[in-house]
């Protein structure tokens, strides 16, 4: 069975089994709104310091709503103990994990399309900068917390209170992610921070996204049998 | 026995280093020109950082052996590196705001080293209360994977922090790398990383046999009900049955 | 001491080597000694029943045969091989969990389970109904699986458990939650894949169902496996 096959009918099945109940997206969602109308009565910015803060702001809600679809990733290969059978099979450890993570990835990226939006109007953002730049920051961060946040949410399964478990083995090794999208997302916002051409800070911490994407997408991929095996 | 020796004659030896670099340190090196005497801290910050850095390291080789070979003594290791190593980047944290506070009048610049080791330290921890809270029978191997990404991370860490202050610059204690420092200060620098290296190698080898040894006792009851079958392939069990009382 | 070998794969044509091979198997959990210096061997083509109180370790003794737990001490060989890594394509599993998508319907899981045991995508559809009429489900049922009545996902256990033709079955408790008709529909499946040269191993309270299909019968109390006189 190919690696590929099996990761597309991997994909297939959390993604229909996503759009039939729903539950978790639309927490999700539900979620981000809510924190982003709070951060509006915590700060309230004028124009120009909302482009400074909206970069942070803005990753402190995606980052807080991916824990809720990231929490429940294994849940239903839980129920009914679905992991178990996994492992009985021949299938790749890590053409299922691929299959996961992409499914995560394709709900928090649609999350975050729908909130964005509504972002820019809660805080009367311009962009000064490059918005398709915006939309890679948006692909790259979103891709360097589901796949890590994939890989962790498979470990804290056998841990004591598995849902606080995840954002504490999660978010210290996310954090160089998390400073890159930040720094990214308010130097496109503000469109400063360069100082001559080929010097755009953004482009620097995409860079930088981009690396800690490969090796750590590299290290899931290598890493995930054991991690499945374990009871 | 023997091991009792060696750990003795380790800890002399260790002691002697130490002395030598406090003596380094407070005596011989000279007093700074703009920070004084407060500016000796940095004998002991910054070889902190390095020896924390080399027990992270040893973690990480720890873990790949462990995920190869699946040997305990190898989670042992791992164990007693990362914990020793959290040790060392605790002083880090400490010494940076005491020498902060009186030189710059705050206590955190979130400067470049300060918070790379911030980092390590939340990423050790996070890893140690891995090992505490898992209730997998397979914890090691849980445990060296999250090493694993642990060590990947530190790398894009360092780089990551240095541009932002590179971004937004901020005082920097220690100073810069690169900056010139005098000779003597240079050779008490060193002399008090050999003395803590030392110092973390001692630690490390006491926990480590520490390690060795529960791991011993509890397979030891586990099996202690088991009859031992002639012929069946040996185990860290049957190791522990045929000597008790030997040193690791 | 050793427990005694329980009788081996006797009758013409059997092959020399057993399929599954436990030697000198010992499982402790958290302190308990769940199983104690097992050794067995069960031989392709035939059929056994193990009974067993509650808590005597007959998932246990499943779950190291399938690879999913490893023993404390000793070895589980399947088909010559350790068991843990055997890549499942040999061994079916069904256990009182029923390792299935409560949210999607029969067919969905059971092809879902092809792809996971790499079955062409072709074959895949007759595959599903062949083994959904095989446990006496209706292949055109669409509704999901948390509807479906604890016999029906039982026999859908079963289905999945079957669909890639393993060589090895491992059932543990299959007629819980069967009516008799079933029960002995399903008795009637197990022996035509024993027939076909399987090995079976049924875990079960009720060795009842089992008379006159079963090759063995055996045994676990105190943590030993050993054979048993079948039931009148």
């Amino acid at each position: 069975m190919s690696m590929l096959s099996l990761t597309r009918a991997t994909l297939g099945k959390d993604l229909r089994l996503e759009w039939r109940s729903k539950d978790s997206f639309n927490s999700m969602v539900f979620f981000a709104l809510l924190v982003v109308v709070i951060f509006s009565f915590a700060f309230e910015p004028s124009a120009e310091e909302s482009r400074r803060i909206a970069g942070g702001l803005i990753w402190v809600a995606f980052l807080f709503a991916a824990m809720v679809a990231l929490n429940q990733t294994w849940a239903r290969e839980l129920r009914n103990r679905v992991l178990d059978a996994y492992r009985l099979s021949p299938a790749p450890a890590n053409a299922l994990f691929l299959g996961k993570a992409l499914g995560n990835f394709i709900f928090v990226v649609l999350m975050e399309a729908l909130i964005t939006p509504l972002f820019v109007v809660f805080y009367n953002l311009r962009i000064l900068g490059e918005p398709w730049l915006l939309a890679l920051v948006l692909l790259l961060g979103t891709w360097a917390l589901v796949v890590n946040g994939t890989f962790f949410a498979a470990i804290s399964l056998h841990t004591r209170n598995r849902e606080m478990m995840l954002p504490l083995i999660l978010f210290p090794i996310s954090i160089p992610a998390i400073l890159a999208m930040v720094e990214a997302t308010t130097a496109i916002l503000t469109g400063e921070g360069a100082t001559g051409p080929g010097t755009n800070p953004a482009v620097l911490w995409l860079k930088l996204l981009a690396g800690y994407d490969i090796v750590f997408t590299s290290a899931c991929l290598l890493l995930f049998d054991p991690i499945l095996r374990a009871e | 026995m023997k091991s009792s020796v060696i750990f003795a004659a380790g800890a002399l030896l260790t002691l002697a280093l130490l002395a030598n670099g406090v003596h380094q340190a407070l005596v011989v090196a000279p007093t700074e020109q703009t920070m004084g005497d407060v500016q000796r801290i940095f004998y002991y910050h910054v070889p902190s950082a390095w020896t924390a850095f080399l027990c992270f390291f040893a973690n990480f080789v720890a873990s790949i052996f462990y995920l190869v070979r699946r040997s305990l003594r190898s989670d042992a290791m791992a164990v007693a590196s990362a914990e020793v190593g959290v040790v060392f980047c605790t002083i880090v944290l400490v010494t940076g705001p005491l020498w902060a506070k009186p030189v710059w009048g705050i206590w955190w610049t979130w400067d470049a080293r300060l918070t790379t080791t911030l980092i390590l330290w939340l990423i050790y921890v996070s890893y140690l209360l891995l090992r505490r809270l898992s209730l997998s029978e397979q914890m090691p191997v849980v445990a060296a994977a999250m090493a694993i990404f642990g060590f990947l991370d530190v790398p894009i860490v360092y780089m990551s922090i240095r541009w932002w202050r590179t971004q937004h610059p901020q005082p920097v204690i220690g100073g810069a790398p690169g900056s010139g420092i005098d000779p003597v200060m240079r050779h008490a620098l060193y002399a008090n990383f050999l003395a803590f290296l030392a110092y973390a190698c001692l630690i490390i080898w006491f926990r480590y046999m520490l390690e060795n040894r529960q791991n011993r006792l509890r397979a030891m009851e586990e099996v202690s009900w088991v009859p031992v079958p002639e012929g069946a392939e040996t185990s860290f069990a049957d190791e522990a049955l045929q000597s008790p009382g030997e040193a690791s | 001491m050793t427990t005694p070998l329980p009788v081996l794969s006797g009758g013409p044509g059997a092959p020399a080597a057993p399929a599954i091979e436990l030697d000198h198997v010992s499982k402790v959990f958290g302190g308990v000694v769940v199983l104690r210096d097992v050794c067995a061997d069960f031989a392709a083509g035939r059929l056994y029943a193990i009974v067993g109180g509650n808590g005597a370790g007959k998932s246990t003794l499943l779950r190291l045969i399938a690879g999913l737990s490893q023993p404390t001490r000793g070895k589980v060989s399947v088909g010559g091989v350790p068991a843990a890594g055997t890549g499942g394509r040999q061994v079916g599993f069904m256990s009182h969990e029923s390792f299935l998508y409560d949210e999607m319907s029969a067919m969905e899981n059971l092809k879902y389970f092809c792809a996971l045991y790499g079955l062409g995508e072709p074959g895949r559809e007759a595959a599903c109904a062949s083994a959904m009429a095989a446990v006496g489900l209706d292949p055109k049922l669409t509704r999901r699986v948390i509807l479906y009545s604890q016999g029906m996902r039982q026999r859908l256990s079963l289905a999945r458990a079957l669909i890639h033709r393993p060589r090895i079955l491992l059932l543990d408790e299959p007629f819980s939650n069967l009516d008799t008709a079933s029960a002995g529909q399903i008795t009637r499946l197990l022996a035509g894949e024993r027939d076909a040269g399987a090995t079976v191993l049924v875990v079960t309270h009720q060795a009842g169902l089992l008379h006159g299909v079963a090759d063995e019968f055996m045994n676990i109390s105190g943590g030993s496996l050993a054979p048993l006189a079948a039931p009148q």
